[in-house]
């Protein structure tokens, strides 16, 4: 492929989104128009148990699959823009008047049901102890036309939810009204009651018989500062689930007279498979069938144990072209070879030839997702429709997958996500629903199919590895004149199913390599990103904060190097290249924060030392200093300050609990995980050899401060990953006075 | 064979084809109780634990023949909504779990290790509670095992 130059990114970037809105608001007024007229169903259920959800096909499936946004004031987070958008799809009220809150967006830890409940809460006017948030399965018509990911699930939902939920609040008032002879005007909502002339009616009861209903114009949406629930730190409503252990995960779904299922998976990169001897597999125990497609063989058992033995029995022959080694893949990702693209350009470019230019190189290894809950479906296949059960962070596009895979009707394939034992982006590719569907067609019955631990690390869709060059050149005043970032990275968004490779040649770049990997010190007069991109033997995706991490660590190691050099306070240094405007005050603000609040000192006290790092991803800036010893030759991470400015943090506890997450994410990232090479396999296999942070290795205080810097939520679960790597580097080169360039570190 | 043991305060016989088959598997999909999680097969991350006589056991490495006339318990019996388990109310009151899929592990494991040591210090957690947690809800775990080891000594 060509090189392709591609200037101004962000801009062109920004200007998609707003052609997109522009777009989407005549659709919006159109259907506002057509509203008067219009007359919608709303129902009334009982509660759902588990056999309420598996029947799901049988009720609301009249929803024509349209696509409308409803724009909101951020203009850099991507409006909801799938498919039902009518209140009385997302609200359910039951006989017990409770709300049911069918959820486009899946619930992973991140807390998005919480602060979803907390927004209809304060709108609908329910108490939140009254709300019931699920996943949304893609039968009740609601289907996210994005994902569940890139930290944009409450900030994209947050004034079309609000509105909806507005909404439905003056259709239950408009029939009120009605059923109560008294008019609108005179009645009042609380907590699931209607009151008003003197009478009262729950919610349950208004709706009860109600089959056409009256929509109302959009309401106008409440000012913040008069909410109850919203901005509170509200106990998560997933939390007594969690805590005794219901059977809420995708791994705990059952479908009845289920089957389970053991596929068999390449081992080396690469590898396809050829053929399969399965004599003995099939007279053993237990086993209903052996299924075998150009692609790959499973066995399907009456239960796991016996599906398992079943299939170390299959003996297969594989095609292995190649064994791929770590250096090779060394070889391929370097700063220098891939399709080249200049994501940042300002002022002019930098010769490193030049007296006084200072280089330096970064590297980060291939990271696996490891989250604990593997990789599975329960699929029934039945008479052309299937009904599939699963952790999903794409409810939409595994839709299709199936239904192009088996080629049922889109509409015959009910994808029902259940809470996610964990995400991080892995279950942004959920394509073994497909093999899952495709065992349960060839018996007729539901089968349950998930991945060993084994198959979960070799069939990971890794976060790739990357290589960086920064070149920086001081001023006389001791301040940086020139800086360049030169990244070269594997796939992140080029070659996903969530970016279609439309969008990718617009771009010109891969735009999930790209996240951190721009200059955010606006006064640096001439500053530029390069990105090198290569498609690597395995497959490469969205690992959570994508390139965050390993960009924020190459610029903020870079940055501190430069201070050191240049003889200043790091925090001094930063604060001189940023300017008092917009973002740059924005930045400014949390980096000032952060070394307050922590008492940022360059000197070693007591053996312990500080580090200080800053990043921006996404409009939500973070600054972070931690306080690092060693012991032998084992970083050890006692505390970290950590500054973050969210714009509103529609529940602050759980803002924090994502902070805390994503450091401690990032210190297990930065300090313990690589995956390599051996033998043509990708390894380690297993948690132990795949080093990761346990309790040990963690921090006993994360000390956080809020900022509210906007006045829309902003994203939450990422942006905080960005400083730590850097920030403990940081700490390590004043403690020792050596300099960690790759990833994880390893003192030597 | 037939397996006969205390499941959560209640005796249970099952029949079992390979007395080597997992203790997780008898527990999820024979016993139906599915806060036991699956989560390497291998006794590495810990999302298995539960208590067989009062001991914290990985049962996806404990063959069920083991546990024959033993008390086993597991998340669900080790305490309700109306009456929670010192851990499962130090862990509501910290709101610990984020994606909470490794969570009822590493509560079993708390458990067996508060019964065995009611006041554990940083050493000992640290040596101790050694699940894996994707989430890195670790700061947060570690606060609510000290206030378990305070609830329990009230």
């Amino acid at each position: 492929m060509p090189s392709i130059v591609f200037l101004n990114c962000k801009k062109k970037y920004i200007s998609t989104i707003q052609r997109f809105n522009k777009r989407s608001a005549s659709t919006s007024k159109k259907m506002n128009k057509n509203k008067k007229s219009s007359r919608r169903k709303f129902l009334v259920r009982g509660g759902l148990g588990t056999l309420g959800v598996l029947a799901i096909g049988t009720y609301v499936f009249r929803n024509p699959i349209r696509r409308k946004t409803l724009s909101i004031s951020e203009s850099l987070i991507p409006p909801y823009n799938g498919s039902g958008t009518e209140a009385n799809l997302w609200f359910e009220i039951t006989q017990e008047n409770q709300v049911v809150l069918h959820s486009s967006k899946v619930e992973m830890g991140q807390g998005t049901f919480t602060g979803l409940a907390q927004m209809v809460a304060d709108e609908l006017d329910v108490a939140i102890e009254q709300i019931k948030v699920v996943g949304a399965a893609s039968a009740t018509g609601i289907v996210d036309g994005l994902s569940t990911g890139g930290s944009l699930s409450i900030a994209s939902l947050w004034v079309p939810l609000r509105e909806m939920a507005a909404t439905m609040r003056e259709m239950v008032k408009g029939e009120a009204a009605k059923k109560m002879g008294v008019s609108v005007a005179s009645l009042s909502t609380k907590d699931g009651v209607v009151s008003g002339g003197g009478k009262t009616m729950t919610y349950a009861e208004v709706a009860t018989d109600v089959t056409d209903w009256d929509v109302p114009s959009t309401p106008d949406l409440r000012p913040v500062n008069t909410y109850k629930y919203v901005g509170k730190p509200v106990p998560r409503v997933d939390l007594a689930a969690k805590v005794f252990g219901d059977p809420i995960f995708g791994m705990d779904a059952e479908m009845p007279d289920m089957l389970h299922a053991a596929v068999i998976r390449p081992e080396h990169v690469g590898a396809t498979f050829k053929s399969a001897d399965t004599s003995k597999a099939a007279g053993m125990s237990g086993v209903v069938k052996i299924v075998e497609t150009p692609d790959w063989v499973g066995v399907i058992a009456k239960t796991f144990s016996q599906a398992l033995s079943a299939k170390r029995a299959i003996k297969v022959d594989w095609d292995i072209p190649k064994k791929w080694t770590e250096s090779e893949i060394k070889d391929m990702l370097q700063v220098g070879k891939g399709d080249r693209m200049i994501t940042q350009k300002v002022g002019d470019e930098l010769d490193p030839e030049e007296e006084g230019v200072v280089a330096m190189e970064f590297s980060s290894p291939i990271g696996a997702h490891a989250q604990i809950e593997p990789n599975g479906a329960v699929a029934h296949v039945v008479d052309g429709k299937a009904t599939i059960m699963l952790s999903t962070q794409v409810v939409g596009i595994t839709q299709k997958q199936v239904a192009t895979a088996l080629g049922l009707k889109k509409k015959n394939v009910n994808i029902i996500p259940t809470f996610l034992g964990g995400g991080f982006g892995r279950r942004l590719n959920t394509s073994h629903a497909v093999t899952a569907a495709k065992l349960s067609q060839a018996v007729g019955k539901p089968v349950k199919y998930f991945f060993t631990r084994k198959e979960e690390f070799q069939n990971d869709t890794f976060r790739p590895p990357t290589h960086h060059i920064m070149r920086g050149k001081l001023n006389a005043n001791g301040l940086l004149d020139s800086l360049e970032h030169h990244y070269a990275s594997g796939d992140v968004a080029i070659n996903s199913a969530l970016m279609p490779g439309v969008v990718n040649t617009i771009l010109g770049t891969d735009i999930g390599a790209m996240r951190g990997a721009n200059i955010m010190y606006g006064k640096i007069k001439n500053h530029r990103s390069v990105q090198w991109h290569t498609t690597l033997p395995f497959a490469t995706s969205w690992w959570r904060s994508l390139g965050l991490l390993a960009n924020t660590f190459a610029i903020e190691s870079f940055i501190d190097e430069m201070a050191l050099k240049a003889g200043k306070n790091p925090v001094d240094f930063r604060l001189a290249m940023l300017g008092t405007a917009g973002n740059q005050a924005r930045i400014r603000k949390v980096i000032e924060v952060a070394a307050a609040k922590s008492g940022y000192t360059d000197e070693v006290v007591d053996g312990k030392a500080m580090g200080f790092a800053a990043s921006i991803d996404t409009g939500s800036p973070c600054a972070q200093v931690v306080e690092v010893s060693m012991v032998d030759k084992e970083i050890k991470v006692h505390k970290v300050t950590c500054a973050f400015d969210c714009g509103v943090a529609v529940n602050p506890d759980q803002v924090r609990s994502q902070c805390e997450g994503s450091i401690n994410m990032g210190i297990s990232g930065a300090l313990h995980e690589k995956m390599t090479l051996k033998d043509g396999q990708l390894y380690p296999t297993i948690y132990g050899p795949y080093q990761m942070a346990l309790m040990r290795n963690t921090p006993k205080e994360i000390d956080i401060h809020l900022i509210q810097g906007a006045d829309v939520p902003l994203p939450v679960g990422e942006p905080p990953l960005g400083p730590i790597g850097a920030a403990i580097g940081n700490a390590v080169r004043r403690l020792t006075g050596k300099r960690v360039v790759d990833l994880p570190m390893r003192i030597v | 064979m037939k397996l006969s043991f205390n499941i959560n305060g209640q005796p249970q016989s099952v029949e079992i084809e390979d007395p080597n088959t997992p203790l997780l598997w008898v527990v999820r999909d024979i016993m139906n109780l599915k806060g036991t999680k699956f989560g390497c097969g291998k006794a590495a991350c810990g999302a298995c634990t539960l208590h067989v006589d009062g001991e914290a056991v990985r049962a996806c490495s404990y063959p069920a023949k083991f546990a024959e006339g033993k008390k086993v318990v597991t998340i669900e019996g080790l305490g309700t909504r109306e009456n929670p388990h010192p851990v499962q109310q130090a862990w509501i009151e910290h709101v610990v779990p984020q994606c909470g899929y490794c969570q009822p592990g590493f509560m079993m494991a708390t458990a067996a290790l508060l019964a065995e040591n009611p006041n554990p210090t940083d050493e000992d957690i640290d040596n101790n509670i050694v699940n894996v947690c994707r989430c890195a809800t670790y700061t947060r775990m570690r606060k609510a095992i000290h206030r378990a080891a305070e609830l329990g000594q009230e």
